[in-house]
């Protein structure tokens, strides 16, 4: 079980790249209401970070200019910043979450700071996709849901959510339980943290010979 | 006989080289595009497990995003975080033997700009870069999408890509644009209309007698933002055009295989009857040059159009517009052509190609920018500065009074220098009006180059119509 205090005393471990990435089995703690739709991922952190060669350390700059004004100060009432919110480890999202730039320095960025899923009625692609690369399990869920777990997240320190992928739900903090859909081989790949490139050298790399060697002759211009 | 197939179906099956039985696929990829910004920590990756790269010779690099656009940059990158990233991506490409377009070479640019220009982006491909404005490459009928950094690292070590097919959506343009109407009012006017997650889980087609109509540097200005319509990719079937835009290009097939590419390529449309999950038509007849007011690429109006009131949306939206409209600093009611801008920046994936430039010129004969305007222009590449130079466009902007830089992604990111400062208002030919997106606190207004070097002209935002 992943324990608020154990995911935080994990910070950015997925982000070692040591072959594998960290797990995710059932995840519990406070969730962070953030109804603005087409949140991107300019704002979940915006370019100037994304100058570093490292996966790590992004946490202290997630949402950067809507956290921080120009002289570092924190935005009081930006969710993050309240006292029930800073040790979020869910977001609960307007629609289209993570639209625009393709950057994986936004799953790096909540990662680092703690989330490890996000809860929308749907995400830009790139993004959901990235998510899954890092051990943050993203949900998608019909709208009057989100709304009530929106609802639920407006209570502050008292909104605790269990996410649990095993079984397929959340359960909100009035023990209200809602299912949600998840991708088969993602979902095993999230549970056991399985590293993409080393599942696919194991059950792929003789399919990428044989079809380099047949593209080879039906396009041997490529 | 077999169901009829869409494009991309016909590229996705293709290129399905391994196929799991829960349907996950490893596609496989014909190209990499790799820039500086989104590569170190997959090479990185790649090092710490002892991988190569499965196909240098399908991988080129290039640094695009950070680079400095003065001259100066060929001294060195003063920044000391950007000079490390491109000297990174120096490092990674000799290591793991990729060639690489340096800022001192002329080829460099904006890796969607130089993958069509050098021929790398070719029909019936794969197309992968850790950029999101992959899209742009679909122009060709290559199936190009953006990925992220860890993606980039499993097509490195792999060459394919773990994936699942998304949907087909056919967006379908016909008729004449009128004068004064370009491939960006268009690609804007379908995100206006479709919202920026309405392709979302989808590859969109462009078809119809105004896509067939527009050059190749007009279709990938078009499939440049499929992105901002939510999708991952953009295709428009390559014709005759297409194949006489690749023809003779440094990476473009030669001699009997040349005839044997384009024998290929020109199988390569959708047959009659093939399904789309969803349609959307367009007269092209009725697009309007066009603006856009609000910090998300959807919020795009007519140039003789009024700032809205958040209160006629629906939902979240009405939040999110106010929040715009006090981001731009805009009152609903005001007039779109009466709002003054203090930049005009002309460049990027979306319009950085010499026709692009060409439009500027067309616009600014006999005319200045208005004196207090910063105006910049960035060719989105090496070469495109060069064409540009040797028919006197360049010194004929400049001499109109726009900067004239070198090649990068510049201002339509403000990774590098080129930034907008709090406050400052730009008529940008670029692709994202995100908040913070050109510079801290800036404020973008995204058109085409002949309404943004209209724009320059009159120091406010115009109709381009009212130049001609």
């Amino acid at each position: 079980m992943l324990a608020p205090t154990a995911a935080l005393g994990q910070k950015g471990a997925a982000s070692a790249r040591d072959g594998s990435m960290e797990k995710f089995t059932r995840l519990s703690g406070v969730a962070a209401p953030m109804p603005l739709v087409n949140i991107d991922t300019d704002m979940i952190i915006p370019k100037q970070f994304l100058k570093t060669i490292k996966r790590t350390g992004l946490g202290a700059n997630l949402f950067d200019e809507m956290r921080f004004d120009r002289d570092g100060n924190e935005i009081e009432d930006f969710v993050l910043n309240r006292p029930a919110y800073r040790e979020a480890r869910i977001l609960v999202a307007g629609d289209n979450f993570g639209c625009g730039s393709s950057r994986e320095h936004a799953p790096w960025a909540l990662l680092d700071f703690g989330i490890r899923c996000v809860i929308s009625t749907s995400f830009a692609d790139i993004f959901y996709n990235n998510c899954f690369k890092n051990g943050i399990l993203p949900i998608k869920l019909p709208k009057e849901q989100v709304d009530a777990l929106m609802e639920d997240a407006e209570r502050g320190s008292n909104a605790r959510m269990t996410v649990d992928l095993e079984e397929q739900t959340i359960t909100g903090s009035d023990g209200e339980t809602f299912g949600f859909e998840i991708d088969p081989f993602r979902k095993h790949c999230l549970l056991n943290g399985l590293d993409d490139i080393g599942l696919t050298v194991e059950t792929a790399a003789m399919s990428i010979d044989a079809y380099e060697a047949k593209a080879a002759e039906r396009r041997p211009w490529l | 006989m077999t169901a009829p197939r869409t494009l991309y179906d016909k590229i996705w099956d293709d290129h399905v080289a391994h196929e799991a039985e829960d349907g996950t696929c490893r596609l496989y990829i014909d190209r990499h595009l790799v820039h500086e910004v989104t590569s170190p920590q997959a090479f990185e990756g790649l090092r710490l497990a002892g991988r190569k790269v499965r196909a240098p010779e399908k991988t080129v690099a290039v640094p695009d995003h950070n680079v400095p656009t003065d001259p100066t940059r060929l001294e060195g990158i003063k920044d000391e975080q950007s000079r490390i990233q491109v000297e990174a991506l120096r490092q990674n490409a000799k290591e793991f033997g990729i060639e690489l377009y340096d800022i001192d070479d002329d080829r460099q640019g904006i890796v969607h700009i130089i993958g069509p220009e050098q021929g790398w982006t070719q029909p019936g491909m794969t197309i992968v870069c850790g950029d999101s404005h992959t899209a742009t490459h679909g122009a060709f009928g290559a199936l190009a999408h953006g990925i992220g950094t860890s993606e980039v690292e499993h097509v490195l070590a792999t060459q394919t890509l773990i994936q699942k097919k998304s949907k087909n959506m056919l967006v379908e343009v016909d008729g004449d644009l009128a004068p004064g109407v370009t491939a960006k009012d268009i690609t804007l006017s379908i995100i206006g209309k479709t919202g920026t997650a309405g392709g979302t889980g989808h590859v969109i087609e462009y078809a119809g007698s105004a896509i067939r109509n527009l050059t190749m540097e007009g279709r990938m200005t078009v499939c440049n933002m499929a992105i901002e319509g939510g999708a991952r990719a953009g295709l428009v079937a390559p014709d005759a055009k297409t194949i006489e835009y690749v023809k003779g290009r440094p990476n473009a097939p030669k001699g009997g295989q040349w005839e044997l590419a384009v024998t290929c390529w020109n199988t390569l449309q959708s047959d009659e009857g093939a399904h789309y999950d969803q349609v959307v038509r367009m007269d092209a007849a009725e697009i309007p040059p066009v603006v856009t007011w609000g910090t998300s690429p959807e919020d795009v109006l007519p140039i003789t159009d009024e700032v809205p009131d958040p209160e006629t949306f629906e939902g979240g939206k009405i939040e999110a517009a106010r929040r715009s409209l006090a981001y731009m600093g805009l009152t609903p009611g005001q007039k779109l052509n009466e709002i003054e801008i203090d930049t005009v920046f002309i460049g990027s994936c979306t319009n950085g190609r010499i026709e692009d430039l060409r439009e500027v010129a067309k616009i600014m004969e006999g005319r200045k920018v208005r004196d207090g305007l910063r105006a910049m222009i960035v060719p989105g590449s090496g070469l495109v500065r060069l064409q540009a130079e040797e028919e006197g466009i360049a010194q004929r902007l400049q001499e109109a009074g726009f900067e004239w830089r070198m090649a990068g992604c510049s201002m339509c990111l403000g990774m590098n220098p080129d930034q907008l400062s709090p406050g400052e208002r730009c008529a940008s030919t670029s692709n994202r009006n995100f908040e913070g997106r050109q510079g801290y606190k800036g404020r973008t207004h995204l058109m085409s180059p002949a309404m943004a070097a209209a724009a320059a002209v009159t120091g406010r935002l115009t109709d381009v119509r009212d130049l001609m």
